[in-house]
């Protein structure tokens, strides 16, 4: 039975959660209407909301300084190639261990998640020192190796938890009317996994793209993407707020409208599948 | 049920993810504990041979420490503190019939996909800042003086900073576990004459542990290692460096990989501590 709620009740509700909504949301308001004012009206006493004149000079600024494109092309090139090295090594594991689990599984799976939880300070200089001999150092390369082992494990329990939700009454068809393992995988468990996969690689996406550990500590001029270029953004005090705002709002924006589709995928990803 | 040929395959096709995974884990890990047991100064001389335990007891008595370790306990505990309080209170409220509860939910979720570069800086200049921040001319409106955020009030502007970005993940968590929370239950009680604090207390909360347990060392496993938000904000200064910042110090700054290396085990070893709740309760899970 659903319970009556009046419409006064409602009413109620609504207006409540829209205040704290609107509350919570009002710095990237703030940020995204700051990017459209001109240096001095973001810094104006008291200061304006909506009633200035826009424009939209800030982002012609950001996009000159001719950096900008290059610190975006490597978060894309960075959260997408570690999305997708870590997608091509995680799908056969998480096959393997959905429909062809082993005594073993549910260990090597806790201790795959147990590898996130290494303090990533705590082999900075290691790392730090791998990637010099090897070259790796502020190159987008090695940037996407360690993001894309950092995720690793969210993405492989990703698709470990939609890949059992997959019936194996199926696959084992498949097998039985003569489909190869190269076929069953690629023809049978990949349409039906899609919408899993889609939602892994949404999420990861997003995690590579603002990790702010690696991406500040193992790139100079090169590789850095938007992370780095926006800290570098910590110059003198109240001189740049409207092209900071403009800058950060194009380093949030696509993150932002990918988060807004992959909320539930972000609830079973980071928990692991604990909570549904 | 599956063939031997489907099991070797199956372990050939687990082996690249393993093998990775332990490179990752293994060789990097050796090293910092190798580097924990000798006098390496990069740039000072390089390796300077062993010295035994002599690193673990200057990280533990350097006067920098145990000011570290309240740091960090009191930025994680008080960011725990207040997404689970507010998560919870946010999760009933948009648990509740209105309009527009999609849009809202929008609203609430979006502070988790900004970058923390990015909302460490729009706090910092845009809100923060003494003369020109938002807060500052709220302040003056209402006649007082503006508080020097990050200077005078560092840790909680931090603790405000940090919560912010997470109090969407742990509304997020909550909401899911309410919304399973069968509704037929809470309308009995209500008929029976349970008063909302004891509907609350004993059927909402017990329902939300798992959920809160979940958020609890999810978030302290994240915010042990938070990083951009301090160096974007005050690089450690004004009584806000963690254990991660201290480290992160020690080796790049300082230069002293030995030393450093030794903060690391030690936040390792803290990292694990808490890693054994999370897999035990993440393992019953599997189980299910």
């Amino acid at each position: 039975m659903a319970r009556a709620v009046t419409t006064q009740r409602k009413a109620l509700n609504t207006v409540a959660a829209w205040t704290v909504g609107l509350l919570i949301f009002f710095p990237i308001l703030w940020t995204i209407l700051t990017s459209f004012k001109t240096e001095a009206t973001a810094i104006a006493d008291p200061p304006v909301f909506l009633f200035f004149d826009w424009t939209t000079e800030n982002y012609a600024a950001v996009m000159q300084r001719s950096d900008y494109a290059q610190f975006l092309w490597n978060s894309i090139f960075i959260a997408g190639g570690s999305t997708l090295l870590g997608l091509i090594v995680a799908i056969p594991a998480a096959w393997s261990m959905a429909f062809v689990p082993s005594p073993r599984t549910k260990d090597i799976l806790l201790w795959m998640l147990s590898t996130k939880m290494l303090p990533a300070v705590g082999v900075l200089y290691p790392i730090y020192l791998l990637f010099i001999r090897l070259g790796l150092l502020d190159t987008k390369i090695g940037l996407t190796l360690v993001l894309m082992l950092i995720n690793l494990p969210i993405i492989v329990w990703m698709l470990y938890t939609y890949f059992r939700e997959i019936p194996g009454e199926i696959l084992e068809a498949a097998r039985m009317d003569g489909a190869s393992l190269r076929d069953e995988i690629l023809y049978v468990l990949t349409p039906m996994a899609v919408p899993g996969i889609a939602s892994t690689l949404l999420l990861n996406f997003i995690l590579a793209w603002n990790e702010a550990f690696w991406t500040l500590n193992l790139t100079a001029a090169k590789a850095a993407p938007l992370t780095a270029f926006i800290a570098s953004y910590s110059s003198p005090e109240g001189l740049f707020y409207a092209k900071l705002s403009a800058a950060s709002t194009m380093a949030i924006a696509p993150i932002l409208i990918m988060g807004w589709f992959s909320q539930k995928q972000l609830v079973r990803g980071l928990t692991f599948g604990a909570v549904k | 049920m599956a063939t031997q040929h489907a099991r070797s395959a199956a372990r050939l096709m687990l082996a690249p993810a393993v093998i990775l995974l332990l490179g990752w884990m293994l060789v990097p890990l050796t090293m910092t504990l190798v580097f924990s047991f000798k006098k390496y100064l990069p740039l000072r001389g390089g390796d300077l041979g062993w010295v035994g335990f002599e690193n673990y007891i200057r990280f533990v008595t350097s006067s920098a420490f145990w000011p570290s370790i309240w740091a960090t306990l009191i930025i994680v505990g008080g960011v725990l503190v207040i997404t689970i309080a507010f998560g919870i209170a946010l999760a009933l409220l948009l648990d509740q019939p209105m309009w527009g509860q999609g849009i809202v939910r929008i609203l609430v979720i979006a502070p988790f996909f900004v970058m923390p570069t990015v909302s460490a800086l729009v706090w910092k200049n845009m809100f923060m800042d003494p003369v020109n921040g938002l807060f500052a001319h709220l302040w003056q409106f209402f006649g007082a003086e503006p508080i020097q955020w990050l200077s005078q009030a560092s840790l909680p502007s931090i603790i405000m900073i940090v919560s912010w970005q997470w109090l969407p993940f742990a509304t997020l968590i909550l909401l899911t576990a309410i919304q399973s929370l069968d509704s037929e239950q809470i309308e009995a009680a209500e008929m029976d004459g349970a008063p909302w604090r004891s509907r609350f207390i004993y059927i909402i909360l017990p329902h939300l542990s798992r959920a809160i347990t979940i958020v609890l060392l999810i978030q302290t496993i994240f915010l042990l290692g938070i990083f951009a938000e301090i160096f974007v904000t005050t690089q450690g200064s004004f009584g806000t460096r963690t254990l991660t910042y201290l480290i992160y110090q020690r080796v790049l700054e300082s230069q002293n990989v030995g030393l450093g290396s030794a903060g690391g085990i030690y936040a390792v070893i803290l990292a694990n501590i808490i890693a054994i709740f999370l897999m035990r309760i993440v393992g019953k899970n599997l189980d299910a």
